[in-house]
């Protein structure tokens, strides 16, 4: 499935993922015999080809494989066949470090053990980079300073984590990312819990992290709207397999949408950019 | 490091006092006596009971805040100390049963007591061990059950004691420093720097780890590596501590507390000076113990119990407050 390179043709792949294929396997509640294992979950064969400079959402209904497709291409979980590489390195045999220093995760912010201030939060980025003691370098300070800026987090640099909005949590995870300095990052609904401006703001600043820096980036996205505007290209996932993969105007197809979530919809295009609009069509109960 | 410093430097000061504090008093002019030699019951009450058991004090307080303070990364817990894995219990295990079986051999329940804490620690190990890693849930579950378990076991052992041996192991069970079971206190002190350093080393990681695993390994944190050695680390100050002066309550869970409300939850910064604290609060509530009703010398666990339970409310309510 390499129908992703449908562009430029002097694109430089980065990020590969080869008949990628991964198998859950669980022990069987009751059986007699307990070593019977049965795959309770499977994701595959799947293909993908990305250049740095693009940015590829994942989208589908809950259960699709969404986030476990996107710790196999971070190299966090081994595929059980097949295999990913980030700029010619199989990333799941890497050290942790190693690898930290290349792929970096943007997640819901989840909550701290214990509460740390922003600065101090969204220096754990720079772990990758530290001495064995962790004591920071200008360099370090210099990164976090910049991400701050960034994220436009810089008044809140002192404050508690635990003291500052949802948004400007969230906020301060995607500066963390930016500090490890990262060739591919990975976004797990970054936008889920956020309010429409900071949706944008968030996605505006992983465009202007993808286009600017030349960053690869891949995000799961539940929001199909926001992924045809800030997405170059789309991956539709149903029960682990691939619907489509493409341009958003490839796989944001009424067909396609309708198989994938069960629900009627209508595509059209957005006015302002072109992309693709996909809106309901049954809303409310006739 | 100034903030070390100054720690270290109260400490100092705090150790000349409770020299000086005690059934008997003494004047300054008694210990400079007794420190240039002048041979008396000064200089062995000094130095040959006051002195060990502070040393004692010291590094035992050291011990029980920086494993209160890994045991509560490793398990993302703050209300970990370091008996919820039921360490400690293992220990007492082994002191009663040495007691029993062993009464007039010197140093057997030192070796019982470690014995029964490294036993527990493994067997806590292997039952939190599951489809290929650590788990913290199961891990803390384990210990939950292994501590109910081997006290349960103790208090069985209890009915079969004599009144005199039962009195002298009830106080050591509350944690007691007069009561000595035979642990050197050289292997006390370097048991303690090296589990210290050990620990010290995971601190970065420990950091990460605030954010749960997966984003700690995401970061590039080993983290199977990190939880066994901060495990390790944390188990061996635990057995040292217990088998040389029983469960001492309250300082593994409140120092670190203490600390983080002044300095932050930054590891490499919480666990030296969690150290230093817990050294200082125990040996304060040492002096305490041996002076406030003296002669009669309470068990510091009680102490440490009753001074740390109001305090802790308070902290707790400060906090939920702010």
């Amino acid at each position: 499935m390499s129908n992703l390179d449908t562009t430029a043709t002097d694109r430089l792949v980065t990020l590969e993922a080869r008949s990628l294929e991964f198998k859950y396997k669980q022990a069987r509640p009751s059986g007699a015999d307990r070593n019977e294992r049965q795959t309770a979950f499977e994701l595959g064969p799947l293909s993908i080809e990305l250049a740095s400079k693009e940015f590829l959402a994942i989208i589908g209904p809950n259960g699709s494989g969404k986030s476990t497709l996107l710790n196999l291409l971070g190299g966090l979980v081994t595929p059980s066949s097949g295999r990913v590489s980030f700029g010619g390195a199989e990333l799941s045999s890497l050290l942790p470090r190693e690898r930290a220093r290349r792929v970096a995760f943007v997640r819901q912010d989840t909550p701290l053990a214990f509460p740390i201030k922003v600065a101090q939060f969204v220096m754990l980025g720079r772990f990758a980079f530290a001495s064995p003691l962790g004591f920071e370098n200008a360099k370090d300070r210099e990164m976090v300073n910049w991400a701050l800026k960034a994220t436009s987090l810089e008044r809140l640099a002192n404050r508690r984590l635990d003291e500052i909005s949802g948004g400007e949590r969230q906020r301060a995870v995607l500066a963390r990312a930016l500090v490890q300095e990262p060739e591919l990052m990975l976004l797990d609904e970054p936008t889920a819990s956020l309010d429409l401006n900071f949706q944008v703001d968030l996605l505006r600043l992983v465009r202007t992290m993808v286009e600017d820096h030349g960053i690869t980036a891949v995000a799961v996205m539940h929001e199909l709207n926001l992924a045809s505007e800030f997405a170059d290209y789309l991956l539709l996932l149903k029960n682990g397999r691939v619907l489509q993969t493409g341009l958003p105007a490839e796989v944001l197809r009424r067909d396609l949408l309708e198989d994938a979530y069960g629900v009627q919809v209508a595509i059209d295009r957005n006015p302002y950019s072109g992309r693709p609009r996909v809106s309901l069509m049954a809303g409310r109960n006739p | 490091m100034i903030v070390c410093g100054t720690l270290l430097g109260l400490l100092l000061l705090l150790v000349l006092v409770a020299l000086f504090v005690g059934a008997v008093p003494f004047t300054l002019s008694d210990v400079t006596n007794a420190i240039f030699g002048q041979k008396g019951l000064a200089s062995i009450i000094l130095f040959e009971l006051r002195l060990p058991r502070i040393v004692l004090a010291l590094f035992v307080g050291a011990s029980l805040a920086m494993a209160g303070a890994c045991f509560q990364a490793l398990l993302r817990n703050a209300l970990a100390d370091p008996y919820v894995l039921g360490i400690s219990s293992g220990a007492a295990l082994g002191v009663m049963l040495a007691l029993i079986w062993l009464p007039h051999t010197s140093g057997v329940q030192a070796v019982f007591g470690l014995f029964g804490a490294l036993a527990t620690t493994g067997i806590v190990y292997m039952l939190g061990f599951r489809h290929g890693r650590l788990m913290s849930h199961s891990l803390l579950l384990a210990g939950v059950i292994s501590a109910s378990f081997l006290s349960a076991v103790i208090v069985f052992l209890m009915t079969a004691m004599n009144s005199r041996d039962l009195r002298s192991i009830t106080y050591w069970l509350m944690g007691d420093l007069s009561y000595y079971t035979g642990v050197p206190i050289g292997l006390v002190i370097a048991a303690v720097l090296a589990a210290g350093a050990l620990a010290w080393l995971q601190a970065p990681s420990l950091n990460a780890m605030l954010m749960g695993e997966q984003e700690a390994l995401a970061m590039g944190v080993d983290v199977a590596r990190v939880k066994l050695l901060t495990y390790l680390a944390a188990s061996t100050l635990t057995a040292v501590a217990v088998a040389a002066a029983g469960s001492i309550g309250f300082i593994g869970l409140l120092v670190p507390h203490l600390v983080r409300l002044v300095f932050g939850n930054d590891y490499r910064i919480l666990l030296p000076t969690s150290a230093l604290a817990g050294a200082a609060v125990l040996v304060l509530a040492d002096t305490l113990a041996r002076s406030i009703a003296a002669p009669t010398e309470l068990p510091v666990g009680a102490v440490t119990a009753v001074l740390g339970a109001p305090l802790f409310i308070y902290l707790l309510r400060r906090s939920s407050e702010a």
